[in-house]
């Protein structure tokens, strides 16, 4: 049985998902098209909601890829922590930017659907505080990674920063449970069919978040590959300093 | 062919506009980085094998 510490080997892992890639590019892109253009064009209004409802396809998913890149890069920083593998600390610095965009795009969605259903784009709620405070941990990661020359200890000081952060990205998921109050709703994907959106919405909904979690997942393979080819850049130009 | 969104328009579209936007910068911006730093990388390797 093939151990999967073997793809903390660079090489290995590049192999490996230059296979991958192609597939998981070609997927997402099918899963994301099909998602947005059935929710889109071949659902109907909310009763209460209007044509907004339609911003859910692109507003949960991303949410929740929001809150799931911050889970990957712990569980990389852990990794890193634990077995020193470079490849893991290198997956959580190239999730960084992915997770960062996919927090803007729910902030930016969500800020547009709550103008007309809240009567305004923002409020100091616990989820939508939560999701900002989020938002600048992921700034803070990257300018971390960015401003320590050597990649052990820029490695070693964002993992701390990764496993503080986890609190707020914990919180983002759960602030409407933990504080019951603001404006936002509860979860809209529910194992309680009371709570879960309506099945019209669901299955295109469930169509959009595979789109992006496969673009995540095939954004993750590629970046990871760039930066373990800059690392291993980084250390011959170092080499030839040294002659 | 295009839904009727009624009242919603502007906040249903600049949603989707907003979003793919982004998604298409993310994705360019990851592909062109790394078309970049292969070669580079390709171009050190040369020349460390050359100057040994």
């Amino acid at each position: 049985m093939v151990s999967i510490w073997e793809y903390a080997n660079p090489k290995k892992f590049i192999e490996t998902t230059d296979r991958l890639l192609p597939w998981f590019s070609a997927l997402a892109l099918l899963c994301l098209v099909v998602g947005l253009v059935w929710g889109f064009f071949f659902t109907p209004d909310d009763y209460k909601q209007g044509s907004t409802v339609k911003i859910i396809y692109l507003h949960v998913p991303s949410a929740l890829m929001a809150i799931n890149a911050w889970m990957m890069m712990l569980v990389a920083s852990l990794i890193w922590i634990v077995r020193r593998h470079h490849v893991s600390a290198l997956a959580a610095r190239a999730a960084a930017p992915v997770g960062a965009m996919m927090t803007v795009i729910a902030l930016a969605t969500g800020a547009i659907w709550g103008q007309p259903m809240w009567g305004t784009w923002w409020a100091w709620d616990p989820r939508l505080t939560s999701f900002l405070i989020l938002f600048l941990f992921y700034l803070g990661y990257m300018a971390l990674w960015s401003a320590i020359e050597n990649d052990d200890t820029a490695a070693d000081l964002t993992s701390v920063l990764c496993i503080v952060g986890s609190v707020f990205a914990v919180l983002s998921r759960y602030a409407v449970n933990f504080w019951n109050q603001g404006l936002h709703q509860g979860a809209s994907l529910s194992l309680d069919k009371e709570e879960n959106v309506a099945d019209v919405f669901y299955h295109p909904l469930l169509m959009s978040i595979a789109g992006f979690v496969l673009l995540f997942v095939a954004l993750v393979f590629l970046r990871t590959q760039t930066e373990i080819r800059a690392r291993r850049m980084r250390a011959l130009v170092a080499r030839e300093r040294l002659q | 062919m295009m839904p009727d969104l009624g009242k919603y328009a502007q906040a249903v579209l600049s949603s989707y506009a907003v979003s793919i936007t982004l998604l298409v910068l993310l994705v360019g911006i990851s592909v062109l980085r790394a078309r970049k730093v292969r070669r580079e990388l390709a171009e050190t390797e040369q020349r460390v094998r050359r100057n040994g």
